[in-house]
């Protein structure tokens, strides 16, 4: 399965779902997809985006939120997954676009590239709905649960290692936060 | 006393999240956290999760608190990058070990480090007085960040925690 065609597949109809995406790979995969005020890219931070995505659904319950992060990412901020099974948060995907490869550093393999089960470790982390996706069939279904299913959810997405043109989001983080807080507006307690 | 007043200044600015890794220091502000139904005390596994947690919540339009010791500083460092590119609001409380009358010689080098660690990373840092100076500090640190969208610290000095030796700690 190639990366952008399950994400692009993952974000189509995305309506008002709220996204946030893991520096890197993940980040031009969601700009190539169409971008949005409603998607966070993150430059930087790196093992943060399931926390970021975890304050978002808890500010915004009645939103759907999905994170869209990489498996090196994911590594990075393992605990988060433990931080989220205590919260339950049921409006929280997180999905990680697994190719066992450090993208931006020169594609050396990540932790899944030598059997640590993404996975596995989610649903050790309290997060009972978590799977691992092989198939743009499965991809399908994983967009379907992100807008309808009680979460969290999590979904380990196999992908190829490849190499792709880049597909940049704006990068000034003053205009990615107000944007999206713009965006955001209409259903903000008025008094901030 | 301190904690119960910090407590009324977050309730009072609206806080609705707060991240915390326990912290003897912290114990009691965390329970009035916990029983505070209008607020989600969310227990992180390093203090970094905080800073993500904050981040996105302000995102979706709520304030935060970040609850810490001094040696949780270190845990931050590069997220707080974040911090600054994007002007994300955040009030940290830093209950601080390594200084005055330090028991545990491994908490001093980060506890005398926290200052220009969050100083360097663009973290506006402001220590209380005295226990009385607390509760005003945090009122101003949360005025500070939430009207001025910056990272501020209040730490809270090891003399007012009064915490003596491991002994006492695990009595509290």
């Amino acid at each position: 399965m190639k990366r952008r065609d399950a994400v692009k597949r993952l974000l189509a109809g995305r309506k008002n779902l709220l996204v946030v995406a893991g520096l890197g790979s993940t980040a031009w995969d969601v700009t190539a997809a169409g971008d949005s005020p409603l998607t966070f890219p993150m430059w930087g931070a790196m093992g943060q985006a399931a926390m970021m995505g975890l304050g978002l659904a808890l500010a915004q319950p009645k939103r759907r939120v999905l994170v869209i992060t990489g498996d090196g990412e994911a590594l990075m901020g393992m605990g988060a997954l433990a931080t989220i099974g205590v919260q339950q948060p049921q409006n929280l995907t997180v999905v990680v676009i697994d190719n066992e490869r450090y993208g931006e550093t020169g594609m050396q393999t990540t932790h899944t590239a030598h059997g640590v089960d993404l996975a596995a470790v989610a649903r050790g982390c309290g997060i009972k709905q978590s799977k691992v996706v092989t198939t743009m069939v499965g991809v399908r279904a994983l967009r379907a649960a992100i807008h309808a299913k009680k979460g969290p959810l999590f979904a380990q997405v196999k992908v190829v290692a490849e190499k792709l043109p880049l597909v940049l989001p704006p990068h000034d983080g003053v205009l990615l936060k107000e944007r999206f807080r713009a965006a955001l507006a209409d259903v903000l307690p008025k008094k901030l | 006393m301190w904690p119960e007043g910090i407590h009324e200044e977050l309730s009072a600015a609206g806080v609705r999240v707060v991240g915390y890794v326990p912290d003897a220091g912290h114990k009691r502000l965390i329970e009035l956290c916990q029983a505070d139904k209008k607020m989600r005390a969310v227990v992180l596994t390093t203090e970094e999760e905080g800073i993500g947690l904050a981040a996105g919540a302000w995102l979706g339009g709520q304030k935060s608190v970040l609850l810490m010791q001094s040696s949780g500083v270190g845990n931050v460092i590069n997220v707080l990058g974040m911090v600054r590119e994007c002007r994300f609001p955040l009030v940290t409380l830093v209950t601080m070990r390594g200084e005055q009358g330090e028991f545990n010689p491994w908490q001093v080098p980060m506890g005398q480090a926290v200052r220009p660690v969050l100083e360097a990373m663009g973290t506006v840092v402001q220590t209380p007085a005295g226990a009385e100076d607390i509760v005003p500090t945090v009122n101003a640190a949360l005025r500070l960040a939430y009207n001025s969208y910056a990272s501020v610290a209040v730490l809270i000095p090891q003399r007012v925690i009064g915490i003596k030796s491991f002994q006492d700690q695990s009595a509290r």
